[in-house]
């Protein structure tokens, strides 16, 4: 099954501020943003991070062949058990996800 | 009237590129600004109130950055002084301003703006109900309030216009938006205030508006109807897709961006290109607030922590890494409680693997045998003693620690002697809060300071 990677061009995170991470999924295509906004369903991303589907805020950007998922931080950025300062690495959970 | 704003790039400190600053000088800019500061690399520097950057890279594109001033003789803002924009580093911005004014010779007035929040006034807002939370928020009340190291209010264009309107050449601002400072001159020229802060957002991080991200120098023409964007170094392009994607770029809504003041709204903006590098943007919209708010950022200890790293190499340590980790550790809750008469509740011990999991922790998905395991271990405690004290006491048990009983001791590779490490205090950010303001300038203070060198 492919990944996500293998479809879009680009998976991106960063933190917004300590308390939030957001997510931008650059599709690149039209085919890849169809694909992407069809079958990825907020759902699916917030199991993959272990968050209650109610916590993500979702944009679907056509114009931009974007999707964007927006979260608070589990864990507040650089709090105790925070393991990724910059929140960059929460990208690659997605970006591995098989469609 | 149209205002042209010069960003060397996103944040001093990280270096621009000389010839396209040569060039954006060349273009007569209105103004240079850029921004020194942000809370991206951690709760430490607010803490402290530190820089994360050096002072020598500091110094040297600060010098650049004063010459072009000086040939210019128009305004130079930074905001958000040495990282964390605390009184501290705008005194120390100041400190090396001053160098460079006798090094270059220059005879200059600087405004130094502060966006410190003493406990006190913090407790007043508070019992005012002044202060709101965000989503989310950490609990707040006066008591914690006493443990916060250093909080911080984020400057708006108010701030920055109010030092403008100081005649100073050069503004040292405490922390700030990161738009604030490109926006203040437009919004003061009677530019149109939507594109005012969204060439400002676009703009902020220098160049990543671009198709070359880490070519720095990014010029913005505003005016009554909109804002024109272009990359000035060699090769460098701003396309309608790069300038529209800046939106999602550390922000949680792609839309919408708050500010001190009010909020700025994108949604129906265009984005035009005017030939293969720059481009023109028209229709944002800025709704001003009332009443005026400015967020609120803290830093409190939380506790003292010591590390370890050992390296498992031997193939079966590697295959059997959790387990070990697991078996360790609850080895190592019992001593601690036995020898130091320390519960588990008085510290942490964590162990992290790294080349299993130690980026994304239960989040991580993929199964791997990695030729070596990095085991880091975190302790936190409520003083450094403690903490390393604790250190020093599973030193040996991190180094030996056997899977089974009838086994010979191992011993694991340590990287350094000592083989832990005192890491000092651990800062947690503690607020994430805004505060209402009567008046913009009521919770910060603008002192003005002239030298003369000439």
């Amino acid at each position: 099954m492919p990944k996500l990677n293998d479809v879009v061009l680009k998976v991106r995170s960063k933190n917004a501020g300590p308390f939030w991470v957001t997510i931008d999924v650059f599709c690149g295509s039209d085919e890849a943003y169809e694909k992407v906004t069809k079958e990825v369903s907020t759902e699916q991303v917030a199991t993959l991070f272990q968050q209650p589907t109610s916590a993500l805020k979702r944009f679907d950007i056509p114009y931009l062949k974007v999707v964007k998922f927006s979260l608070p931080r589990p864990i507040v950025q650089g709090s105790r058990f925070d393991r990724d300062m910059h929140g960059a690495q929460w990208a690659v959970l997605l970006a591995e996800y098989e469609l | 009237m149209p205002t042209r704003v010069l960003i060397p790039s996103g944040v001093l400190g990280l270096g621009f590129d000389s010839a396209a600053l040569a060039k954006g000088v060349a273009m007569k800019p209105d103004i240079i600004c850029i921004d020194g500061g942000s809370t991206d690399s951690g709760p430490f520097y607010l803490g402290t109130g530190t820089s994360k950057y050096s002072r020598a890279a500091t110094k040297t594109e600060w010098r650049e950055l004063m010459a072009a001033r000086a040939h210019l003789n128009v305004p130079l803002v930074i905001g958000s002084c040495g990282t964390c924009g605390t009184k501290q580093t705008v005194d120390w911005m100041f400190e090396i301003t001053k160098e460079i004014a006798e090094e270059l010779g220059q005879t200059l007035k600087i405004a130094k703006l502060y966006s410190d929040q003493s406990a006190t006034s913090l407790k007043t807002a508070l019992n005012n109900d002044t202060i709101k939370a965000l989503e989310p928020a950490p609990e707040i009340s006066c008591e914690l309030i006493d443990t916060f190291e250093n909080t911080v209010a984020l400057a708006g264009a108010e701030h920055i216009a109010a030092a403008l309107n100081s005649g100073a050449d050069i503004i040292l601002a405490g922390r700030t938006t990161d738009t604030a400072t490109i926006s203040a001159l437009p919004i003061m020229r009677g530019d149109h205030a939507g594109a005012a802060w969204h060439g400002a957002k676009v703009g902020e991080c220098g160049a990543l508006c671009s198709t070359n991200p880490t070519s720095g120098v990014i010029l913005v023409d505003f005016d009554d109807k909109g804002f024109t964007i272009e990359p000035l170094a060699e090769g460098a392009m701003c396309t309608p897709h790069s300038v529209s994607a800046h939106m999602l770029y550390e922000n949680s809504d792609p839309f919408i961006l708050y500010e001190p003041g009010g909020h700025l709204d994108v949604t129906e903006a265009t984005y035009t290109a005017l030939d293969d590098r720059r481009v023109r943007v028209e229709g944002s919209v800025w709704n001003a607030q009332k009443p005026y708010t400015v967020k609120l950022e803290a830093s409190k200890i939380v506790g003292y922590q010591t590390t370890i790293i050992a390296i498992l190499r031997d193939a079966h340590y590697v295959a059997n890494a959790q387990k070990w980790t697991n078996q360790l550790q609850e080895f190592l809750v019992k001593e601690i409680s036995r020898r130091m008469d320390l519960a588990p509740e008085d510290y942490t011990l964590e162990f992290r693997l790294i080349g299993v999991d130690a980026t994304l922790g239960k989040l991580e998905s993929k199964a791997s045998l990695p030729s070596e395991v990095g085991v880091l271990g975190i302790i936190t405690a409520t003083d450094q003693e403690t903490a390393g004290e604790i250190g020093r006491l599973i030193n040996p048990f991190v180094l030996h620690y056997p899977l089974t009983e009838n086994e010979e001791l191992p011993t694991f590779a340590f990287p350094f002697s000592p083989a832990q490490t005192d890491r000092g205090a651990l800062y947690e950010f503690a607020l994430n809060h805004i505060m209402e303001l009567d008046e913009p300038m009521s919770a910060f203070k603008l002192e003005l300071e002239e030298v003369s060198y000439a």
